[in-house]
């Protein structure tokens, strides 16, 4: 077991450097110049010329990168060039609140999708099937901002039972996190809960019509007994690795979902960062994400084996 | 019977006694702050955040005149070289440091030689400040400069504490010390930035909010739901779709003024230009002429902006009346196109990818279509915007400006044939004189006549062309009063009280 993750670590390095030299590249294709954008209305001359070589953006682009690289190895991933803070720092403020958007989220995506899924499976082609399609439909084809925005209008406004948007760290006050998380977390967590539903649906209809199921109910078992036990327990296998796979659909809805409740978290500072053109952030960020990712399917391959005896034997 | 008389009396006046509960103004603005540094930051919310936090050496009156804040007095030299200002005494900054001629002089040449300083090119009239007395100091001027009083009601005039500067150099941003009415507490980077009151500030009688906390929001739609949801107390920036809406809302109250920058457009006029519009200036003036400014701005501000032609509003002193908003005129505009050669001409337009932007420039592309223009327009990123114009590779471009207090702020630095933000890559020597001249006149009505003399020049050249100029629109519940609406956009917290 511990050689596999090993394994998996290792191959997870060159990974995340064809990552890096991507987004740098790719960054640097960009029209645009940073400086300008940070140099304010009045562009004068002499800051731009000042900021440019504070942040070595005279030099050559390979020559950037592996100063870069080089930094980062030694746990340094740059200043911002917007707010002079240390990337690192900013990661580490926003990590903590995308998290528990994210964690909220896959609660609400879980609570919902699979109980559905595995309803509209045991009750194929009936009312309760077609009406759990077309929640699950809806929750994939409403945008999250059109959701969010309603939401907020009938939630906030009309009724005044949730704060609009904003953001309260969990530790000062759990109420008031949970209450403000609320909403952005349903929004996010809804279409998640569509897929969801969807996968589990169809996993456990292949599993429902499989042999030993049969041979389960001939020997007697509640129908309960053989839904969850023999048949959930087998369908499981593709949602958990459909649920690392939505850790990164995740992270992107984050991206839309923080701007409209304006939470600070990762989404929003990527996307500020791209738009002020500040390297280092995004640079910062998109390693971040992809070092979680990794985890994330790595964690996602440990289940696998802890779920599924056959893979156990295979190591 | 008097003792029962007495007695609620009493317990009333021991009640009033008591302090009120803390008065709290939550703020939402329309971005986040940059770095909390006034020598180094740039964004306009950023001063907002600063008119509670950093008092300023002077500021503006809402008719733009020059008033006292942190100097009580001034005067100029004869030659206009020397400026000569008296200190308030008795004003600290937050971290009990004195404030006096010497933290001037500190802070002055603090934003003057900091690396990271970007108040260099505002100061740069400035050859030295020195202290001539413990509340007395001395600007000495490389040429005359009137501009430089505007210049410190900004923030190259805003004064924070020296012992803080010095220990935190340029990361003094972190954790700004400044002697204005409000203390920094807390920031979080997007989310918000909070102060409280500074119980010794010198004007602390007409500061009625304990504590003020600022929330970048940036999608408009959500600003105003928070505030009617009653997450905000005022709002910056409403969208002028929404203004109807607020105006109706007995729940909350409405507050404008005409800003002091101007929405425009750009012609290419410099050596890169290859197009007609850069070449010919009859064709700039025949585009100018079939712009509908009036219905333009009412259709896409719904009123709340006002058609322009120049750099200053209409309603501004400095406004040239000799050139009034001109009408509509396609037979003229359509005529001049003839004259120059051309039966259609193709333009291609840059414009921010903003729906407001677009909107406008929709129109203005449709109006011009009748007097011979084949608009197309080329929504683009506003960095990559920035990055082309200022490289000089756009043919028409559309751009704003915030605006300053003096003209100078308005036209110098975008006409003159070296200024920084000179897009339209303009270069007239005669132009070129009469801003600098404008800029070392210190009586009003001679520099009213060199912007006038200059403005003549310009119409005709049309390196640019101005269509209107938007208000600053702020939304607030009823329960706040006292806001007076400055035409800088700053929200000054003086005398402004929020009911229980």
């Amino acid at each position: 077991m511990y050689s596999y993750i090993g394994k998996r670590v290792l191959v997870a390095i060159p990974t995340l450097l064809i990552i890096s030299i991507f987004v740098f590249s790719l960054q640097k294709l960009l029209p645009g110049d940073p400086v300008l954008a940070l140099a304010g209305e009045d562009r004068d001359p002499q800051t731009i010329e000042y900021l440019r070589e504070k942040y070595h953006l005279n030099d050559p682009v390979p020559v950037q990168y592996i100063r870069w690289v080089g930094s980062a190895l030694q746990g340094d991933l740059g200043i911002s060039l917007k707010t002079n803070q240390p990337v690192l720092k900013l990661i580490g403020d926003k990590l903590p609140v995308t998290i528990q958007l994210a964690v909220m989220s896959i609660i609400f995506a879980f609570v919902i999708g699979i109980p559905m899924g595995i309803l509209a499976a045991v009750k194929k082609n009936t009312a309760l099937d077609y009406i759990a399609n077309v929640v699950a439909l809806s929750g994939l084809s409403i945008p999250n901002f059109w959701l969010g925005i309603m939401l907020i209008l009938l939630v906030s406004v009309k009724l005044g039972w949730l704060p609009a948007s904003g953001y309260q760290p969990f530790f000062d006050d759990p109420l008031r996190s949970i209450q403000t998380m609320l909403m952005p977390a349903f929004v996010l967590g809804n279409a998640l809960a569509a897929t969801l539903m969807r996968h589990t649906r169809s996993a456990m209809l292949s599993v429902l019509s499989a042999d030993y199921i049969r041979t389960a109910r001939a020997k007697g078992l509640s129908e309960w007994a053989v839904v969850l036990e023999h048949s959930f327990r087998n369908a499981v296998l593709p949602i958990v690795t459909l649920s690392a796979l939505l850790f990164g659909e995740l992270l992107a809805g984050a991206v839309l979902t923080e701007q409209i409740f304006t939470i600070p978290g990762f989404g929003k500072l990527i996307v500020d960062a791209v738009f002020t053109r500040d390297y280092a952030v995004v640079q910062g960020v998109v390693l971040c994400t992809a070092v979680g990712f990794i985890v994330m399917n790595l964690i996602a391959d440990v289940f696998y084996v802890l779920l599924n005896p056959r893979m156990r034997a295979a190591l | 019977m008097k003792i029962a008389k007495f007695l609620p009396a009493l317990m009333a006046g021991a009640l009033l006694a008591l302090p009120a509960t803390a008065a709290e103004l939550k703020i939402g603005l329309q971005d986040d702050a940059d770095v909390l540094d006034p020598a180094q930051s740039q964004t306009f919310v950023g001063r907002i955040v600063y008119t509670a936090l950093c008092d300023k050496l002077v500021d503006l009156s809402p008719d733009l005149k020059i008033v006292p804040q942190l100097a009580t007095e001034w005067a100029w030299s004869d030659d206009g070289k020397v400026l000569t200002m008296k200190l308030r005494e008795g004003v600290k900054f937050h971290d009990g440091t004195p404030f006096n001629a010497d933290a001037v002089v500190y802070d002055v040449t603090r934003s003057m030689t900091l690396p990271e300083s970007k108040r260099k090119s505002e100061l740069k009239s400035v050859e030295k400040v020195e202290a001539s007395g413990e509340y007395e100091v001395k600007f000495t001027l490389k040429s005359p400069d009137v501009t430089l009083l505007a210049t410190l009601s900004d923030r190259a005039g805003m004064m924070i504490s020296p012992t803080a500067a010095k220990a935190e150099g340029a990361n003094f941003g972190n954790k700004p010390v400044c002697s204005g009415p409000f203390k920094f507490v807390e920031r979080v980077q997007q989310d918000r930035i909070v102060l409280e009151k500074f119980q010794d500030y010198w004007n602390k009688d007409n500061i009625f909010i304990d504590k003020v906390t600022y929330l970048p929001i940036p999608d408009t739609t959500v600003r105003l739901a928070n505030l009617r949801a009653g997450d905000l107390d005022m709002i910056e920036r409403l969208a002028a779709s929404d203004a109807a809406a607020v105006k109706a809302d007995a729940n909350l109250s409405y507050e404008s003024v005409v800003n002091l920058g101007w929405l425009a457009i750009y012609f290419n006029v410099g050596d890169k230009a290859t197009s007609p519009m850069g070449k010919d200036k009859r064709l700039r003036q025949a585009f100018s002429l079939a712009i509908d400014r009036e219905a333009a701005n009412q259709i896409v501000y719904e009123g709340t902006s006002v058609a322009g032609n120049q750099p200053f509003s209409p309603q501004s002193p400095w406004f040239d009346k000799n050139f009034p908003v001109p009408a509509r005129d396609v037979e003229k505009a359509r005529a001049l196109v003839k004259e120059a050669g051309f039966d259609r001409v193709p333009v291609e337009m840059m414009v921010t990818n903003n729906p407001v932007a677009m909107q406008m420039m929709q129109i203005v592309q449709s109006m011009v279509a009748e007097a011979g223009f084949d608009v197309s327009l080329k929504a683009t990123e506003f960095t990559t915007l920035l990055d082309e114009m200022t490289a000089g590779n756009y043919q028409v471009a559309r751009s704003d400006w915030s605006g300053r207090a003096d003209p100078d702020g308005n036209i110098h630095q975008f006409l003159t044939c070296k200024a920084a933000l000179n897009d339209a890559k303009y270069c007239n020597p005669d132009v070129d004189k009469l801003l600098n001249e404008a800029r070392e006149a210190p009586d009003e009505a001679v520099r009213k006549q060199k912007y006038d003399a200059a403005m003549a020049i310009i119409q005709d050249d049309m390196p640019m062309t101005w269509i209107g100029h938007q208000s600053w629109i702020w939304a607030m519940s009823k329960k706040v009063t006292g806001f007076i609406p400055y035409p800088d956009g700053m929200i000054r917290l003086a005398g402004v009280k929020k009911a229980d």
